[in-house]
C-alpha cells in the first residue's frame, strides 16, 4: 500500500536529519544524568531519612517527583524533536522538487500525507516507548520505585506528540519550511505559556487567567494532555502533597480532553489533506 | 504502436485523426484551451495541443514562457486554471494513465541518502511494480542511461550529471508510454547529452512518446519528429520540424557596394541574419525573407540603385533561427495570433500545410508593422 510506503521512507528519512541526531545525543546524556541525579536523591532519602522523619516529604513523593521530571524533560524533547522533523514534511520537499517525482506517480495525494504523518507518528513513538522505558527503568533501579499507570502516561505523551504533528504538517502544507518554524514554535510557546496560566490561575483562584488557559488548550491541546499524562503516572499521594505546578497539576483535564484531542488531530491531518490536494507545486 | 515518419504527412496526421477508425489509438497527450493564472500573471494561455503515440515532441520556448508550467499540469502538480488534458485519452489524475507514464523533473532532489538502486527500487514500488519486475528492470535502466555498476553507491555521492542520469533511469523505470523530459541534460557534458539523444532515439525506435521540453535548439531540431514554440505562454508555432525550417528562408547576398540606401531596400525585405564588415565596395549580408519573390524584387530594386549583385545563394535556416524569429517578433508586438487559428485539425480539418500558410501570412504581416 502506497501509504505505508512512504511512511517506511519518511521514517527512515526522519532518522537522518541531523536535528534529529542531536536530540537522540541530547536525549543519551539527558538519561545519564537523569540516573545520576535519581541516584543522589535516593542514597540521601535513604541515609538521612529517619532523621527527618516527618519533616521531608515521604521517598514515595520524593521518587515521583524524580519520575515526573523525567517525563517532563522526555515530553518536552519529543516536541521539539517533533516539531524540527516534520516542519518541512511538504513546505521542503516541495522547496527541493522531492516531490516533483512523487506526485505523478500513481498514487493519491492524500496518500502521501497520510504516509508522512504515520512514518513521523511511528518514529516519535519509537522515541517516545525508548525514552520512557528508559526513564521507568532508572525509576526502578537506581531509585526502587515504580510509578503508577505508566504506559498510559506514555500513549497520552505519544498523543501529545501527535497532536504537534498534526499541526507542523497542517502548517508544513501551507507554509514555507521557514515560515512554518516560525509559526509552530509560537502555538507551542503559547500552549506551554497558556497552561503556566491557567495552572497560576488555578492557585490563585483567578477566573480570567483559567479561561486564557482553557482557550489555548482548545487552539493547541497538547499542554492538557501533557497534564492529564503527569497526572495519570503520580500516586495520589503526590498530586495531593504537591499541588499545582509547572511540570504537572492537581486538576487534570477530563477524559473529554482526550477525546477532543483525537478528534483535533484527525481534523488537522484531513484538513492538510485538503490542502495539499488542492496546491500547485 | 505508430512508428513516428520522418514527416508528418497530411494523410498520416487526418488518418490518426478519424475517430471512427476502430485501430486508433487515443493520442499520448491532448490539451484544449489549457490556461494556468497565477494570481494576476498569466502562466500559460489557452494552450491546445496534441501529441500522437509514438512521437517525440519538443516543446519550446524562451525562459517563462510557460513550457514547465504546461508539463506540471499534465504531470499533476499544477491544477489548470481552465481548459482540459488528456493523456493516453484518460483525464489528469487517472490511477492506470499515471502508471504509464514517465516523468524527469527539472528541478528535483531525490532522496540522497538512498543508493541507486535503493532510489530505484522505492520508485518502482511508487509504480507499483512487483518485486520480480523491480529486480529485473532496475539493473536494465541503469545500464541503459550509462549508470550500470554504480547502483550501490549513495546518490549524495553522484555528481550533477549522474544525478541527472539516474532521474531519467527513474523517468523510463516503468516502461513508460510517454515520457516527459524536462530539461533532461541541462547538467549534462556534451558527451552525456550525446548519451542523452541515443536514449531519446531508442525510446523513439520501441515506439515511445517523448515529450521533449528543451531550450536547446539543436538537441531538438535532431531528435524531434515535431515541435511546438510556445512564447507568452501561448502556442507561437507548431508542426513538424523540417516544415518549420521551411517556413523561411535565407539568402546570402553578395554585393559589391554598401550604403545606407542598400540597407534600407535589404531591411524592408527581410530581416538581416549577418552582416560581415561591408565596405563600400563589398558587402555579404544574410538575409532572412519569407518568399522567393520578394528575392526577386529585392535583386531588381538593387539593381535599379547601381548595385553590382555577384550573388544570391539560397542557404537553410537553423531551428534557432526560425524560434528566434517567433519569439523575437513577438517580443516586439504581442498578443500575435489566437493559438486557436494554428493547429486544429481535428476541430476545423485543416491540414499542417494549412497552418504552415496562416503562419507564414502571420510572419509577412508582422514584418510589414
Amino acid at each position: 500500500m502506497m501509504t505505508l510506503l512512504i511512511a517506511r521512507i519518511t521514517f527512515r528519512e526522519a532518522f537522518r536529519r541531523r536535528l534529529v541526531l542531536a536530540v537522540l545525543i541530547l536525549s543519551a546524556v539527558f538519561l545519564g544524568l537523569y540516573a545520576f541525579g535519581f541516584k543522589i536523591v535516593h542514597d540521601d532519602v535513604v541515609r538521612f531519612n529517619d532523621a527527618r522523619q516527618g519533616r521531608t516529604l515521604p521517598y514515595e513523593v520524593q521518587a515521583s517527583i524524580m519520575v515526573l521530571l523525567g517525563l517532563y524533560t522526555v515530553n518536552f524533547l519529543a516536541g521539539i524533536m517533533t516539531i524540527f522533523a516534520a516542519v518541512g514534511a511538504i513546505a521542503r520537499e516541495i522547496e527541493e522538487g522531492t516531490l516533483h517525482a512523487i506526485i505523478p506517480k500513481p498514487l493519491a495525494r492524500w496518500e502521501i500525507i497520510a504516509g508522512k504523518y504515520l512514518g513521523f507518528l511511528a518514529m516519535i513513538a519509537a522515541y517516545i516507548t525508548a525514552m520512557v522505558t528508559g526513564v521507568l527503568l532508572i525509576s526502578i533501579t537506581v531509585g526502587a520505585y515504580t510509578p503508577p499507570r505508566i504506559v498510559e502516561g506514555m500513549l497520552l505523551m505519544i498523543l501529545v506528540s501527535g497532536i504537534l504533528l498534526s499541526l507542523t504538517m497542517l502548517g508544513s502544507t501551507i507554509f514555507s519550511t521557514m515560515a512554518n518554524g516560525v509559526v509552530i514554535f509560537m502555538l507551542y510557546g503559547m500552549a506551554v505559556t497558556g497552561g503556566l496560566v491557567e495552572q497560576i490561575g488555578t492557585a490563585l483562584n483567578n477566573d480570567t487567567m483559567v479561561r486564557i488557559g482553557i482557550i489555548t488548550s482548545v487552539l493547541v491541546p497538547s499542554d492538557s494532555i501533557w497534564k492529564l499524562a503527569s497526572y495519570v503516572v503520580q500516586p495520589t499521594l503526590a498530586v495531593n502533597l504537591t499541588g499545582p505546578n509547572p511540570f504537572g497539576t492537581s486538576t487534570p483535564p477530563s477524559d473529554f480532553a482526550v477525546r477532543y484531542a483525537i478528534v483535533y488531530c484527525a481534523v488537522l491531518v484531513i484538513t492538510s489533506m485538503l490542502v495539499f490536494r488542492r496546491r500547485d507545486i | 504502436m505508430i512508428v513516428a515518419s520522418e514527416t508528418q504527412s497530411p494523410a498520416r496526421t487526418a488518418a490518426l485523426e478519424t475517430t471512427t477508425q476502430v485501430t486508433a489509438l487515443p493520442p499520448a497527450i491532448e490539451t484544449d484551451n489549457l490556461r494556468k493564472v497565477y494570481d494576476r500573471r498569466i502562466a500559460v494561455h489557452g494552450l491546445t495541443i496534441r501529441v500522437e503515440q509514438g512521437e517525440v515532441f519538443g516543446f519550446l520556448g524562451p525562459n517563462g514562457a510557460g513550457k514547465t508550467t504546461t508539463v506540471k499540469m499534465l504531470m499533476g502538480l499544477v491544477h489548470p486554471t481552465a481548459g482540459t488534458a488528456r493523456l493516453l485519452g484518460k483525464p489528469l489524475g487517472d490511477r492506470d494513465a499515471k502508471r504509464k507514464v514517465g516523468f524527469l523533473p527539472e528541478l528535483f532532489r531525490f532522496h540522497d541518502w538512498l543508493t541507486g538502486e535503493e532510489f530505484l527500487d522505492f520508485h518502482g514500488r511508487l509504480y507499483r511494480m512487483s518485486a520480480a519486475e523491480r529486480r529485473k528492470r532496475i539493473p536494465e535502466v541503469l545500464e541503459l542511461v550509462g549508470l550500470a555498476g554504480r547502483g550501490g553507491e549513495k546518490l549524495r555521492g553522484y555528481s550533477k550529471g549522474m544525478q541527472q542520469r539516474a532521474g531519467l533511469a527513474q523517468a523510463l523505470l516503468n516502461n513508460p508510454q510517454v515520457v516527459f523530459l524536462d530539461e533532461p541534460t541541462s547538467a549534462l557534458d556534451p558527451l552525456g547529452r550525446m548519451d542523452v539523444r541515443d536514449v531519446i532515439r531508442r525510446l523513439r525506435d520501441q515506439g515511445t512518446t517523448v515529450f521533449l521540453n528543451s531550450h536547446l535548439l539543436s538537441e531538438v531540431e535532431t531528435v524531434c519528429d515535431r515541435v511546438a514554440i510556445i512564447n507568452h505562454g501561448q502556442l507561437a508555432a507548431v508542426g513538424p520540424v523540417l516544415d518549420l525550417l521551411d517556413r523561411a528562408f535565407a539568402v546570402e547576398l553578395r554585393l559589391g557596394a554598401w550604403n545606407a540606401d542598400i540597407e534600407a531596400a535589404i531591411s524592408r525585405t527581410g530581416r538581416i541574419l549577418e552582416l560581415d564588415h561591408p565596405t563600400p565596395r563589398h558587402s555579404i549580408a544574410t538575409i532572412e525573407a519569407a518568399d522567393e519573390e520578394r528575392i526577386a524584387a529585392l535583386v531588381d530594386r538593387l539593381v535599379a540603385l547601381g548595385t553590382p549583385v555577384y550573388g544570391v545563394t539560397p542557404r537553410r535556416l537553423s531551428l534557432e533561427d526560425v524560434f528566434l524569429t517567433i519569439v523575437g517578433g513577438q517580443r516586439l508586438q504581442q498578443p500575435a495570433l489566437n493559438p486557436h487559428q494554428l493547429e486544429r485539425p481535428s476541430a476545423n480539418g485543416r491540414t499542417p500545410d494549412a497552418v504552415k500558410s496562416d503562419l507564414l501570412t502571420r510572419t509577412d504581416s508582422e514584418r510589414e508593422r
